[in-house]
């Protein structure tokens, strides 16, 4: 029998030939991961299992990302247990701020999420990792206590939705608008319980940041994870970064999908999320003239250096409007160091951007940019959900980072294009 | 048999972790802290009017969003006896499984069962009655795996028979 790309992970994940969906499996877990919010409580279900060693303390990664620099107090203390139980295991990839990055855009940039392996994390953009070509999932604390315990996890074989995108990705598109408009289309529940695998001639020649952002936000629609297979610029791009020996899978040209479905993005505009669902998506021109207070890009969706060079691309020689806060975080201390030298941040500077060491800060409302009542936020972020940045009044669209940096220079959403005849 | 009475509570579709727990009171792992603000994005005043032992009933894609395990310990905390829904989102389903916090799958039951009325559940079979009609709704079965977790009272205690 044919198998998806998801299949024949999970297959040899489970030590079996074959799967197939509706299945439950015991599987071998590659990397696990778990955060400054979620591994505290992964911590406390760890230590009444009563085992005293986690299953490899390599394949193990803690990240301090949500609520640091320490914001408060208590994300002091939540900081605190993870520090000191990563000291106590000797956890190999455990990064320090000043060190760290927005946790799923550090492990690809390590080498540390690998093409065919099945990784879990205790948040929920872990499948941002299926761009490499591995099944990622977001699970709970204490899926990952078990998993810190035993290195395995139970799974039920989702079935396969495939997208194929077809035509020209046109001038000012990125990866952030494919998936919106993916999101879009299918719904939040759309592939609930489901795998979707992209593909077709407009992915593969997507650069890896690109289907970074696509996978990252799979879960919006529902899904358990979104692949991409691995093709020459994803053996590229780990080539010198990998950490570990891997073995690239690939679906069989003839396997059976719950669904497919073939779009041409030739006519596409720039995509943006109205409030508060990030699947109530429409073209830029539906919601231009739209006024902005704030404006952030960065996150595990777009914090990337490609996401970076677009927004300075728009900003350079400009400034952002007299009315916006404009908020850049790189994502990684890699990126933010690559922007450094390439000189985006002094960009971003000259353009009046308030540029920040990596963190998840305001993506959850955390911290570093929280919305009053009644202010309205153009984020490259992934969720807009009541209250998510801040106040429950509050107001956010989610776009790509041409059309986030074109919104912090004319104080109102437009399509970047059109930027350039205001100016 | 673990049969119970409880006045329901009714929320709409797509209700989003960050609904249920918002994460500026993530800062806090411990559960009766979560409880203190558990649903307060989707209704401000929940915790007020609500009392032990209430059921919540939502449309479909309960739970959908982030993976935070906060969220369903914030409703077992604040002693919601159980959560029927049209469907529930993945991370979510599995975390309540995870930590005990008895959950029902049930479009019928989640279309039918009014806000200020009272329905009695059997979790053993699944079955939902609306007291104020009469009607019964049967939720669906979970697969043999989960009802074995179930038993073992969540996943930790299965893990740790098997270490
Ligand atoms: S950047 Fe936002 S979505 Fe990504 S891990 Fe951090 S909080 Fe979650």
């Amino acid at each position: 029998m044919e198998q998806t790309l998801t299949e024949k992970i999970l297959a040899r994940a489970a030590g079996k030939k074959e799967v197939s969906p509706g299945e439950l499996i015991n599987a071998k877990i590659d990397m696990a991961l778990g955060n400054d919010l979620t591994a505290p409580v992964a911590i406390r279900e760890f230590e009444k299992i009563g085992v005293e060693k986690v299953f490899d303390r390599a394949r193990l990664a803690l990240i301090p990302d949500h609520f640091v620099p320490n914001k408060d107090i208590q994300s002091a203390a939540l900081a605190e247990i993870l520090r000191r139980f990563a000291r106590q295991q000797k956890i190999v990839h455990y990064y320090e701020v000043g060190r760290m990055g927005i946790e799923h855009a550090l492990l690809p940039e390590l080498g540390l999420t690998l093409p065919g392996e099945l990784i879990v994390g205790a948040d929920s953009h872990t499948c941002t990792y299926g761009a490499l070509g591995a099944f990622a999932t977001g699970v709970g604390s204490t899926d990952l206590a078990a998993v810190m315990a035993t290195g395995e996890l139970w799974f039920r074989v989702p079935p396969t939705i495939r997208i194929i995108f077809h035509g020209q990705l046109p001038r000012w598109l990125g990866g952030k608008d494919l998936i919106l408009y993916t999101i879009g289309q299918l719904g939040v529940d759309g592939a609930r319980y489901a795998a979707l695998e992209f593909c077709g001639p407009v992915i593969e020649k997507l650069g890896m940041d690109a289907r970074l952002t696509i996978a990252n936000m799979a879960i919006e629609a529902g899904a358990k994870a979104g692949l991409i297979a691995p093709d020459e610029i994803t053996l590229a791009y780990l080539e010198g970064r990998a950490q570990r020996p891997y073995t690239a899978l690939y679906g069989d040209a003839g396997a059976p999908v719950a669904r497919e479905f073939n779009w041409d993005v030739s006519d596409l505009e720039p995509q943006v999320a109205l409030p508060s669902s990030p699947a109530n998506t429409r073209p830029v021109s539906a919601v231009a003239g739209t006024a902005v207070d704030q404006v952030v890009i960065g996150s595990c969706t777009n914090g990337r250096i490609d996401d970076l060079r677009q927004a300075a691309a728009i900003l350079k020689g400009r400034r952002v409007h007299p009315r916006v806060r404009l908020i850049v975080i790189p994502a990684t201390q890699a990126i933010y160091l690559q922007a450094l030298q390439e000189g985006l941040l002094e960009t971003f500077i000259q353009a009046q951007a308030a540029v920040s060491t990596p963190t998840c800060g305001p993506c959850l409302g955390g911290h570093m940019g929280i919305l009053a009542a009644g202010e309205v936020a153009v984020a490259t972020t992934n969720r807009n959900f009541t209250g998510r940045m801040g106040h429950r009044a509050s107001r956010v669209y989610l776009a790509g980072p041409a059309v986030a940096a074109a919104a912090a220079v004319a104080g109102e959403i437009m399509h970047p294009a059109a930027l350039r005849e205001v100016n | 048999m673990r049969t119970f009475q409880g006045k329901v509570w009714v929320f709409g579709d797509d209700i989003d972790t960050d609904a249920i727990l918002p994460a500026r009171y993530m800062n806090s792992p411990d559960p009766k802290e979560l409880a203190k603000h558990c649903m307060e994005d989707a209704d401000p005043d929940f915790m007020k009017k609500m009392s032990p032992g209430d059921i919540i009933v939502a449309g479909k894609n309960f739970g959908c969003g982030s993976s935070r395990e906060h969220a369903p310990l914030a409703i077992k905390e604040a002693g919601i006896a159980c959560v029927i829904a049209g469907s529930f989102a993945r991370i979510f389903y599995r975390n309540a499984l995870n930590i005990g916090l008895p959950i029902l799958e049930s479009p019928a039951a989640a279309a039918s069962l009014a806000a200020g009325s009272t329905a009695e559940v059997n979790l053993q079979t699944g079955e939902i009655t609306d007291l104020a009609g009469g009607h019964k709704f049967s939720a669906a079965a979970f697969p043999p795996f989960m009802q074995e977790l179930i038993a073992q009272g969540g996943l930790i205690n299965f893990v740790k028979g098997k270490v």
